[in-house]
């Protein structure tokens, strides 16, 4: 049981780098960036590539953050400068991203990482098991990702770009370019789902074309979990509760998967957590609405016909628990 | 100074819906004018402040701000220039940032925006200071999200921000319009307070006769994008609402006092 969960731990640490990346777009900027099924799988395939081609593999993660931001800076263009919906423009990128992907990995659509040194060799030389080296490095990782995504959002340019992604309009008249602060927020979003993205070429010892499919619902999941289990008072508290959204994320899927849940079905069972928890704001009015409903039926129908001020859900609202005692 | 010369706006070009809203519009502020624009709806009063701000291009025409050319200038880049407050509280804070972040980023309109910090402390002291001017109890409340205040708190903010770097013009469009009437009456009292401790040069939209009379040296009435009537000086403080209506409607356009 604890094996399973320092496997879950260890790719949750990963998959938190690319939900703080989903957290740029989709928090920082409001808009949701599809790309990142594209960008993933291009840092791992640079990764990948400049390992077998003898690079370091800390250089190779470099490569894969500059790649991804590559494919988010593409985004950025299509959508600020061709005007292109945001949805769209990510579809576009992504789908482009695959044939780009199995260039950088000569037309195989996987390309494995035998014998050769990653980033986890130091430390499995010390005698860690390969999950336990990535949940060192993955800390490491996820604490530098933190630690940095906190300094720049706090910095000028990063209050203009969460004030673009808040307020578009206050943000022009206040002189804000917003469309430079969109296309640098994509590159910074992808470059970290880039960077995971080579992390995870180096943990499983392969890369796979289709290896990104499901991440952007995957990321939304963890990064809605997370809020909602541990809060976003704060820019900083945000971002800690999504990265450690994903390791609840990847804990709780190593749970149903040892309860019996298929492998196949996991897509549907994620899809559906996604579904819930994006209703969820939703739910609560909805909910609300049919309670009041409830309690209020009594007197306007028995009554006869409603009196007209029910039009108002406000005005005939029975203040809860009153006359109970 | 602002001088608009010839500016022609037109929507829906060549559709039947065709407008042509601004129709070789021809204007000249002093420094310091404080002009308010009447007019009914879609007389081009808003059209005339979106082309100063940038908001739209204008098809022909000159708009000069200071000595400096902004015809072709984009919306953020003139932003260095022009303060602006919309009709819509919500439109001109950002909710889910904090006051001192919404004052910080207004602090740098017209600067590049680097990688330094983005609130300093000597700033903090400042900010308070401002919001303690305004006499909305704001002063304590530096880190509280904006998307917590009221409409009428949220507009006196914008206030704030739209003129806490000097702008050569500052846009006011029906910027009280969607707040109570005592609401009003307090935020339009701070703006006058700091278009006249800044001598700031501007140009305020309103549907509010009485207002129109009281405040500013200038009085525009526009229809159909053309300037229907002007009043200066006495002329204009000598104006009464019933008077101001009248000319309405003889231009045709229905208001009430």
């Amino acid at each position: 049981m604890l094996n399973i969960f320092a496997g879950a731990v260890g790719l949750g640490l990963i998959w938190a780098i690319v939900t703080s990346g989903i957290f740029i777009s989709f928090r920082v900027l409001n808009m949701p960036d599809l790309s990142v099924e594209g960008s993933l799988v291009t840092g791992a395939a640079v990764a990948a590539m400049l390992i077998i081609a003898g690079a370091h593999p800390i250089l190779a993660l470099g490569g894969s953050a500059l790649a991804g931001a590559c494919a988010g800076l593409i985004t950025g263009f299509l959508h600020t400068k061709l005007k292109i919906p945001a949805l769209l423009s990510g579809i576009l990128t992504m789908t482009a991203l695959w044939s780009i992907n199995l260039r950088i990995m000569d037309g195989r659509p996987n390309v494995p990482l035998l014998r050769v040194d990653t980033i986890l060799t130091p430390l499995t030389n010390l005698g860690l098991t390969r999950d336990h080296a990535i949940i060192i490095i993955g800390l490491i990782a996820i604490i530098i990702v933190i630690a940095v995504q906190r300094w720049f959002l706090t910095t000028e340019f990063g209050c203009a770009l969460r004030a673009t992604g808040n307020n578009p309009h206050m943000s022009t008249a206040q002189g804000i370019n917003t469309d430079l602060m969109k296309v640098a927020g994509l590159a910074c979003a992808n470059s970290l789902v880039g960077l995971a993205g080579g992390l995870l070429a180096q943990y499983q010892g392969f890369v796979d074309v289709q290896m990104g499919i499901g991440a952007i619902v995957i990321g939304l999941a963890s990064l809605i979990i997370g809020e909602v289990i541990f809060g976003r008072t704060t820019l900083l508290r945000s971002m800690i509760a999504v990265a450690l959204g994903a390791i609840v994320y990847r804990c709780i899927i190593a749970l149903v998967l040892e309860a019996g849940l298929a492998a196949t079905d996991l897509r549907l069972f994620t899809a559906i957590t996604v579904a819930i928890a994006l209703w969820m704001p939703t739910a609560r009015t909805q909910i609300d609405t049919i309670s009041r409903r409830v309690r209020n039926k009594g007197s306007s129908f028995s009554d006869g016909p409603r009196p007209s001020f029910a039009l108002f859900p406000g005005s005939s609202r029975q203040k809860p628990g009153k006359g109970d005692h | 100074m602002l001088a608009l010369n010839n500016v022609n706006v037109t929507f829906n070009t060549g559709t039947v819906n065709e407008v042509h809203a601004l129709k070789n519009m021809n204007t000249l502020l002093e420094q310091g004018d404080f002009v308010v624009v009447v007019g009914g709806n879609g007389s081009g009063k808003s059209t005339m402040l979106n082309a100063v701000a940038g908001s739209y291009l204008v098809d022909s025409g000159k708009i000069v701000l200071d000595r400096t050319d902004v015809t072709w200038m984009s919306e953020h880049a003139r932003a260095k220039y022009v303060g602006r407050v919309f009709q819509d509280p919500m439109r001109g804070t950002a909710p889910d940032m904090t006051i001192e972040e919404n004052l910080a980023l207004a602090y740098r309109r017209g600067s590049r925006r680097t990688f330094k910090r983005g609130i300093k402390a000597a700033e903090r002291t400042h900010f308070r200071e401002l919001l303690a001017s305004l006499d909305l109890g704001l002063e304590d409340r530096l880190s509280t999200r904006i998307g917590l205040l009221s409409g009428g708190q949220r507009q006196a903010i914008t206030l704030l921000m739209a003129t806490l770097k000097k702008p050569r013009i500052l846009l006011l469009d029906e910027h009280t319009a969607a707040l109570d009437p005592k609401t009003a009456a307090r935020v339009l009292e701070i703006s006058v307070k700091l278009i006249e401790d800044d001598y700031l040069t501007t140009l305020m939209v309103t549907h509010n006769m009485g207002d129109a009379i009281k405040y500013g040296n200038r009085l525009v009435m526009m229809r159909e994008g053309e300037i229907l009537f002007e009043a200066t000086g006495q002329q204009k403080k000598d104006l009464t609402v019933p008077e101001l209506v009248d000319k309405f409607i003889s231009a045709g356009v229905e208001v009430r006092a």
